[in-house]
């Protein structure tokens, strides 16, 4: 083995180590299911009532801005009690869980999230007939340049 | 990651080596100076410009409640001497600056410390501490939307010139200057972002990637480490003379402090 | 110290919406980052944020290590009697902070 080919296959080795996930086990698509199914146990999910508000192209995963709203006359009969948000690829699949009622008036509540990567965010939204309502967005978290490593 | 973040900086770089126009005033051409407040995303920008959703501003908060608290042998406080803080509007717009009795220039870093060892006669903040990046914060705040405006000092022209000469050494590993990534292509994409000119027009700033305040010489550490250079010291002069050098460079463009940056 | 940056009208309108932001510096150390010497850096967040009008309940949100560093929360209520809205955060490691604002209603 010649000395280029040497340096070229370590430098292979050394990106394979580091590419692979070393971290704690990530939240997955069926753990969010998990999570949601904890919620709305074997109630139907309809999709619409809800909008998720968030940038499809997400500068930085430490600090995603985050708007749920969800249609309702928030009246004594007929109001949201419940807002829900999930991911799937952080270490955990819950992301906060808010309690409402007719004196919200309004069913928004805003936020700013931690996103570990691209991934699909969850909302769901629980009514005071007990129905539950959802929508979802994929976020994409671009890759940072040059991050500041122990300095 | 380190090393794959290396070997992509790398060969983006020099993929990318040709020049491109350059962020500064052309002589008599239209200023292209860009703010990397332009190069955010609308969620990002609302978030600097809404003082309510400005986490920099919790750091202003403390900053004014440090402002009225004695320290020091001395028992007095910012206040004491300073009166109310509106009286240090246009101070950050103008630092570093060399102050009175001295022959060499400060940050605002260096100042807030004058003011702590020789009037309060108390020890120094702690470079990057939060009660020095939140006096900072305070200080800077009130020059907001001011131009930025160095100070008319023929002594520092030769500080100016060394920083200017630091921004186009190339070093480190990835044999990198500071104009190789935020002259020659700023605009561009590294990995995901885009290149910023590097103004530093909104420092301390509350950095995403921090998730806290931070200052010039702490974003200046990441460059260095982001090239696999060794930083300087925390106390280097250096750091005050890039500082010169990009304030001169950056002359008139509005104070934004506390900026948000991802 | 305690950091708090709240948001609300000083006054409204009887049966008006109200929007109401708050900010709380707090580091929100998700448990799962390693420190400079390897080791997980213990979590800290923030668990329950929960917000009342003249005392009663209006809004409780429990928060996961996913929510951002330094949490800003924004929510809205009903404008149905001057007097106080209360602010409380709870969570990790004894961490409790309460802050009340007033609001006239008209």
């Amino acid at each position: 083995m010649d000395r280029r080919r040497f340096l070229a296959g370590a430098a292979v080795a050394t990106m394979v180590t580091t590419v692979l996930p070393c971290g704690p086990a990530s939240a997955t698509p069926e753990a969010m299911a998990a999570a949601i199914a904890k919620v709305v146990g074997n109630a139907p999910v309809r999709e619409g009532r809800v909008s998720l508000d968030l940038p499809p192209l997400v500068e930085n995963g430490n600090t995603v801005p985050l708007v749920v709203s969800v249609e309702s006359p928030m009246t004594e009969a007929d109001y949201i009690k419940a807002i829900h948000v999930f991911n799937e690829k952080n270490p955990q699949p819950d992301v906060f869980s808010v309690r409402l009622g007719p004196r919200n008036g309004r069913a928004v509540v805003g936020t700013r999230i931690k996103l570990g990567d691209s991934q699909k965010i969850v909302a769901i939204a629980e009514t005071s007939g007990g129905q539950f309502w959802s929508a979802s967005a994929d976020v994409i978290v671009t890759l940072a340049a040059c991050l500041e490593e122990a300095t | 990651m380190t090393f794959v973040r290396g070997v992509l900086c790398l060969v983006i770089v020099l993929a990318s080596s040709w020049a491109v126009a350059q962020g500064t005033a052309d002589k008599g051409g239209a200023d292209t100076r860009r703010s990397g407040y332009q190069d955010m995303g609308e969620a990002l920008q609302k978030m600097q410009a809404d003082d309510t959703a400005n986490p920099g501003m919790l750091f202003v908060q403390l900053g004014g409640q440090l402002w009225g608290k004695a320290a020091g042998a001395a028992g007095k406080s910012c206040a004491d001497c300073h009166g109310g803080v509106a009286s240090m509007k246009g101070v950050a717009a103008r630092y570093p600056a060399i102050p009175k009795g001295s022959d060499s220039p400060v940050d605002l870093e260096g100042r807030i410390d004058l003011c702590r060892t020789a009037n309060q006669q108390a020890d120094r903040l702690p470079s990057g501490s939060r009660e020095l990046l939140a006096l900072e914060a305070y200080v800077a705040h009130q020059s907001r939307g001011l131009p930025v405006s160095p100070p008319d000092d023929p002594r520092l022209a030769p500080f100016r010139a060394h920083g200017k000469d630091l921004w186009q050494a190339r070093q480190g590993q990835l044999n990198l200057s500071c104009a190789n990534c935020h002259d020659d292509n700023a605009g561009r994409k590294l990995a995901g972002v885009t290149i910023p000119q590097a103004h530093p027009t909104g420092y301390p700033i509350y950095r995403l990637e921090w998730q806290t305040l931070g200052s010039l010489k702490r974003r200046l550490r990441n460059c260095l480490v982001g090239i696999r250079a060794e930083p300087y010291a925390y106390d280097a002069p250096d750091y005050v003379m890039l500082e010169l050098f990009l304030m001169d460079r950056a002359r008139g463009m509005p104070l934004e402090s506390p900026a948000v940056r991802p | 110290m305690v950091n708090v940056l709240i948001n609300a009208p000083k006054t409204a309108k009887r049966g008006s919406i109200v929007e109401i932001k708050a900010l709380i510096l707090h580091p929100m150390e998700t448990g799962f980052r390693p420190g400079a010497n390897g080791r997980i850096i213990p979590r800290n967040i923030i668990e329950r944020f929960t917000a009342t009008w003249n005392g009663t309940g209006i809004f409780d949100m429990e928060m996961s290590p996913a929510i951002a560093a330094n949490p800003f929360v924004s929510f809205f209520a009903v404008a149905n009697e001057s007097g106080t809205i209360g602010l409380r955060w709870t969570g990790d490691e004894g961490f409790v902070v309460e802050e009340r604002i007033g609001i006239a209603v008209e």
